[in-house]
């Protein structure tokens, strides 16, 4: 498994064919999105950090926004042969990991980003079959090609396939 | 902004993290009654993607407290112990023996944050007197997690502006009594306040 062992790292995103495995460490107020096509076993995965590119300053890395990297990713995975109309989604992360005050009013980064995500998936008509996001706590995910199986590690709240 | 950072200005901030860490190993001298060391400065741009490895990688098991400045300059502190570290500072506040303390409860979140709370006062009431602005911390929230589920938050804040993060560095070391103290002081400007800082300290190029 290990030679198969693609690394996503923060504002990152790759595809890859089965065997591969797709992994992204500590997710906090990120998000994880896993695709999945499971004709050609074909995954894919983006670690997204920022809700939207046309707010921020200076865009840079396109793969850090919800907006430009899920397309991204949606045509890396076509390069590899799957088709967009066969995909499936798993997203997890979202979380807020420090609370200052319960009457915060405004929405935490990870909830915005949670909801970015998921925006952007319906315009792309890419249903969402595993929604793991929100909480206070950190995931580490995995993506396994072969099956299309989604790992979610943590520290404290358990381990899931999904 | 940060990419065209001169060497005299990033000079400046480490000195400006050497004189809030030597404040607040001191504070935490008086606390603890132990000798802190702290290792020179660092102040360093990183991609953002890099950030996590400071901690020794995205998946390693730490203690974060984290504070935001309020103020003419703007930013976050991020105080950042190894699990072993904490729950020996926890120990050595509570006079426990050490290795006594196994898991995390409210009472000892409490104290990790209030040394969050001690430190981050000294180091920006050094920072105060040096440069004339005035910080003002937030209260202390904390998280026991992944280091990169922990630098998220900050990270996605700086994101907005680039793909750099400048980080003032500070690492304490201590120990003694059967364990040992190490931990990362991270001091974040917001982009817009690092123009005022360095102002205040006459290091603004151009």
């Amino acid at each position: 498994m290990s030679s198969n062992l693609i690394k996503v790292g923060m504002a990152d995103l790759n595809a890859a064919k089965s065997p591969a495995v797709l992994i992204t460490y500590g997710l906090g107020s990120c998000v994880g999105v896993t695709l999945y096509d499971e004709k050609v076993r074909v995954g894919g995965l983006a670690h997204i950090m920022l809700p939207d590119s046309k707010a921020a300053k200076e865009v840079g890395n396109p793969a850090k926004f919800a907006d430009t990297a899920i397309p991204i990713l949606i045509e890396k995975m076509g390069e590899l042969g799957a088709s967009k109309s066969r995909m499936v989604a798993k997203i997890a992360g979202g979380a807020q990991m420090f609370t200052f005050s319960k009457q915060d009013p405004k929405k935490s980064i990870g909830q915005r980003n949670a909801e970015a995500v998921r925006e952007k998936l319906k315009d792309e008509g890419i249903p969402i079959v595993v929604d793991e996001t929100g909480g206070n706590f950190g995931r580490t995910i995995i993506l396994h090609t072969d099956t299309g199986v989604l790992e979610i590690k943590t520290i404290g709240h358990g381990v899931k396939e999904l | 902004m940060l990419d065209n950072l001169s060497e005299k200005e990033l000079d400046a901030l480490k000195e400006i993290g050497n004189i809030g860490a030597g404040n607040a190993a001191t504070a935490l001298y008086q606390i603890l009654g132990m000798k802190i060391d702290m290792t020179v400065p660092r102040a360093a741009i990183i991609p953002l993607q890099e950030v996590p490895e400071v901690l020794g990688g995205p998946d390693v098991l730490v203690i974060g407290v984290y504070l935001r400045v309020l103020g003419d300059a703007s930013g976050s502190i991020l105080f950042v112990m190894p699990k072993d570290s904490a729950f020996y500072l926890v120990d050595l506040l509570m006079g426990r023996p050490p290795g006594d303390t196994q898991v995390l409860g409210e009472m000892e979140e409490s104290a990790l944050k209030e040394i969050g709370n001690i430190i981050s006062g000294a180091y920006l009431n050094a920072l105060s007197q040096f440069t004339n602005i005035s910080f003002i911390p937030s209260v202390p929230a904390l998280a026991f997690d992944m280091a990169g589920a922990i630098l998220d938050v900050i990270l996605a804040e700086l994101g907005q502006l680039g793909d750099y993060a400048l980080l003032v560095e500070t690492q304490f070391l201590g120990g003694g009594n059967g364990g040992s103290i190490t931990g990362h002081y991270f001091l974040i400007p917001d982009p817009g306040s690092l123009g005022t800082i360095l102002e205040a300290i006459g290091v603004k190029s151009k």
